[in-house]
């Protein structure tokens, strides 16, 4: 799915997930609700990447809204394998330098696990939201897929730093990032109720992660913390709430699909929603309305934020004996295990893995198939971690 | 026996800020538009990608007003997410503040026929309005003009007990924000949800509550609430019909209010925090600033403009129009007299504008300017009707006063000698004239003095030139 020709560029070319803007082109989060909708500006990250002379080379499908596990329920084209992961595989198969994706409720890292390839999800309000086609405003983060730790750092120096634009950016003007930071002495931990939800093939990974970290003079252990199912259904409830909130602008009145049946303002609301959103996102919407109701607000949403500041207090706590923390991706290790007929029933569980960066918004970094989470801007530690593993490889 | 009622009401007031852009993007306010969708931009009108980014001036606006109505400004403040589907609003949530509103707790005392009364005031909110339908033939179009343009409401405590004290209340706010620079306060920026019921005098119990949505003429609200007041009393007296706690409309023709929606039925509006804007801290330092740069009360300010002379009409006028007292301020403030400067504004200035058929908004002239043309004919440099030559040339050509003057020749230092010279000239060219005064024609002198004025070109200073003749002349 194309919409630019590749430009002459000299620094590489990134692929940009369709959950993100790209001025002229469209840009529709995987959804039909969106159909035809091309935005008048790009995205900052697109922007700063452009101006650094980087060079867009298209846009990669999404499932709708980046709300499922892979890609796998997009409206454009729903039964094409090849959708699943797509930005992860243009990245494994080398036609693009990186991507650029949304991070919300993990398919993003999911797909880099899926494919071989790196992701890192930064610490929130390091990179700019503008242009994002925000559901989760709380807790999403633009992130980026690459090959290999050193070229996540490249990408990521350029698009991170303060936006005006952008009321949650955070005021510092730029970040740097490392990959080459000395990473013997340091203290790795496994979550073991994380490791026990993972098939043997994906607990192998961790192993062998583990393995390659030890032999770098990294002390892994392993440790049980609870916290990680209590802290996806927190972030589940918030991450319905705001995405049943930031897809309400979609009604049919003022760009992408309206129904051609409607008598009144009523129908042509029910018939274009109806019409244009798949059955996951409407289930997360009926969830999040729920959620958000006059009774239940204070036992569901109000109660979630208080979880996400004890989550943060717990997670904190954690890092000061550990600079990481090791864990699965998801629960199965290739694209097959993840059937489309399951899949919904799965989507919500899954990201147990994934949701605590959300929740709290600390970075989380995939890489050979695992994932490394640290505390805020920990970044340059996760990817000096994944790189020593990486180049032991070579 | 029909027993005697007290009327308990509480206000939601509207205002519409005075900035120069809307409440989260930079799009100006609805008043620069001058075609539908004229101001409007891809966050106001709700594009995905599009983040909302505060606008200080809105709450520095908010924090003087609370400030003006003696409320606690609060010093951590956030905004909640409102969920209602309507094609005026774009992104079908209005951005409100609910949890942490900006003040709290104030108090504002009328002055009534009925002596003073406190009202308490619960609350001030920023919020952003919603656009407006246009219906024409078998469509309605949407115009997000008005879309994100920043408003406070000002809620009250049900402390009103008439439709007098309620216009006396909404009148004092308007000539309080008119003159605060918080709101211009035009037809339709201001606008009233009214809440109404009655009780048997004595009583400590409130009534059953009806609420009267969303009226901007005063006129209309006091006979709103006379009408309103009179059913409820209607339906307990004769018992015409049950009250129900509900929202009902004013209808301005018929004179009469109509339900609009039962609360049984009234929408969940699932408010939750705004996760794109950060919560507002406003520290001492801020807090100082806008203190000082807070304008005076209006009371204070009317008494300071009276102790300084000024009349009751001319301080009416000031009061009603922030720009015109600012400038009379500045001026006051750069050494010039206060009774002088207000006529120079009031009279002079307004003059010119009227005869270039312009309103007060228009004006330009700062207050350098003005003080410069002052001290000018002041320290004799030049006379009045030179001063106002020089006043026109600066409001209309934006000429310089001082540099108007050299340029014009109307700073001409005459010496006493040649004055003397002039008016003797005069006395003996215009011999009919000076035996019409000295037969008491006093009106002859004015021609006399015409006369010297013409052949001095405007330049000698008028009293010395009248005592001149005067004296002269006896």
């Amino acid at each position: 799915m194309k919409y630019y020709a590749i430009q002459l560029c000299d620094k590489g070319t990134i692929a940009v997930d369709d959950t993100i803007l790209v001025k002229g082109a469209q840009s529709a989060a995987g959804s039909r609700i969106l159909e035809g909708f091309k935005p008048l500006f790009s995205a900052e990250a697109v922007t700063r990447l452009e101006a650094k002379g980087y060079a867009v080379s298209g846009k990669t499908n999404v499932g709708e809204f980046g709300l499922d596990l892979v890609g796998e329920f997009s409206y454009y084209g729903e039964n094409d394998a090849s959708l699943k992961g797509a930005a992860a595989s243009l990245v494994a198969d080398g036609e693009v330098k990186a991507a650029l994706g949304v991070d919300m409720n993990g398919a993003t890292r999911r797909a880099a696990a899926l494919s071989g390839v790196d992701f890192l999800k930064p610490t929130y309000g390091t990179v700019s939201r503008y242009g994002v086609i925000s559901c989760a405003a709380s807790g999403e983060q633009v992130g980026v897929y690459a090959a290999d730790a050193e070229s996540v750092c490249e990408v990521m120096s350029v698009i991170a730093g303060h936006d005006e634009k952008d009321g949650t950016s955070l005021p510092q003007e730029s970040y740097e990032y490392s990959a080459n930071e000395s990473v013997s002495g340091k203290k790795v931990c496994i979550i073991k109720e994380l490791y026990d939800k993972a098939d043997d093939a994906t607990k192998a990974k961790v192993d062998a992660f583990a393995d390659s970290l030890k032999a770098q003079g990294v002390a892994v252990d392993v440790v049980s913390n609870d916290m990680f199912e209590l802290a996806n259904t927190a972030w589940q409830i918030l991450m319905c709430a705001e995405t049943c909130n930031n897809v309400s602008r979609y009604d049919g009145v003022k760009f992408g699909h309206r129904s051609s049946q409607y008598k009144n303002i009523d129908e042509l609301y029910v018939n274009s929603r109806t019409e244009g959103f798949n059955f996951l996102t409407k289930a997360v919407i009926l969830y999040g309305s729920d959620v958000l109701s006059k009774n239940r607000y204070k036992d569901c949403y109000d109660k979630s934020l208080r979880v996400r500041r004890v989550v943060a207090e717990k997670f904190a706590k954690a890092c000061e004996s550990y600079d990481a923390v090791l864990t699965p991706v998801c629960s199965a290790s290739s694209y097959e295990a993840y059937d489309i007929h399951e899949a919904f029933g799965k989507v919500f569980s899954e990201s147990v893995f994934t949701s605590v960066p959300n929740l709290i918004g600390t970075p989380a970094l995939v890489s050979g198939g695992v994932q490394l989470m640290g505390k805020h801007f920990g970044e340059s530690t996760l990817l000096s971690l994944a790189h020593s593993v990486e180049r032991k490889g070579e | 026996m029909i027993m005697n009622y007290e009327l308990v009401i509480g206000l939601e007031t509207h205002v519409e800020l005075s900035t120069e852009s809307k409440i989260f993007c930079s799009c100006g306010g609805h008043s620069a538009a001058k075609e539908p969708n004229d101001c409007v931009c891809p966050a106001c009108s709700g594009m995905p990608g599009m983040l909302p980014v505060m606008n200080k001036r809105v709450v520095e606006l908010a924090v003087t007003a609370g400030l003006m109505l003696n409320c606690n400004i609060n010093r951590y403040t956030t905004f909640d997410k409102k969920n209602y589907y309507y094609p005026d609003l774009p992104c079908a949530y209005q951005i409100t503040q609910l949890n942490h509103p900006i003040c709290t707790d104030g108090c504002v005392t009328l002055k009534t026929s009925g002596g003073t009364r406190d009202i308490r005031i619960k609350q001030i909110h920023m919020e952003e309005d919603a656009g407006k339908l246009v219906h024409g033939g078998n469509s309605s179009y949407v115009d997000f003009n008005r879309t994100s343009v920043p408003l406070i409401e000002i809620v009250t405590q049900p402390d009103f007990r008439s439709a007098e004290e309620v216009v006396t209340y909404l009148n004092k706010l308007k000539n309080m924000f008119r003159s605060g620079g918080i709101s211009e306060c035009e037809e339709g920026a201001m606008r009233c949800d009214v809440n109404i019921s009655v009780r048997p005098e004595g009583s400590e119990e409130f009534g059953v509550r009806t609420e009267i949505k969303n009226m901007s003429s005063f006129e209309a609200i006091e006979k709103a609430i006379h009408y309103e007041s009179q059913r409820h009393i209607d339906a307990i007296e004769y018992e015409t019909e049950e009250l129900v706690q509900e929202t009902r409309r004013f209808d301005d023709a018929s004179g009469k209010t109509f339900a609009m929606r039962n609360k049984e039925t009234e929408a969940d509006y699932r408010y939750f925090p705004d996760a794109n804007l950060m919560p507002i801290i406003i520290d001492d330092e801020w807090l100082e600033q806008i203190k000082a740069s807070k304008p005076e009360a209006v009371d204070e300010k009317a008494e300071q403009y009276r102790e300084a002379g000024i009349s009751d009409k001319e301080i009416d006028m000031l009061i009603a129009n922030h720009k015109i007292s600012k400038l009379l301020d500045d001026t006051i403030a750069l050494g010039c007299n206060a009774k002088d400067a207000a006529a120079w504004i009031l009279t002079d200035c307004m003059g010119i504008l009227r005869k270039a058929k312009k309103t007060v908004n228009e004006l330009d002239v700062t207050a350098d300017n003005l003080a410069a043309i002052i001290k000018m004919v002041d320290g004799g440099k030049i006379n009045r009707n030179a001063g106002k030559k020089v006043l026109i040339a600066v409001i209309e050509d934006g000429a310089d006063p001082v540099e108007y003057c050299k340029a014009n020749g109307l700073d001409k230092q005459v010496d006493s000698s040649a004055v003397d010279g002039i008016v003797d000239k005069v006395i003996s060219e215009n011999a009919q004239a000076v035996e019409d005064y000295k037969n008491g024609k006093v009106k002859a002198l004015q021609a006399l003095f015409g006369a010297c004025m013409r052949e001095l070109k405007g330049a000698g200073d008028p009293t010395v030139i009248k005592e001149l003749l005067e004296n002269k002349l006896k």
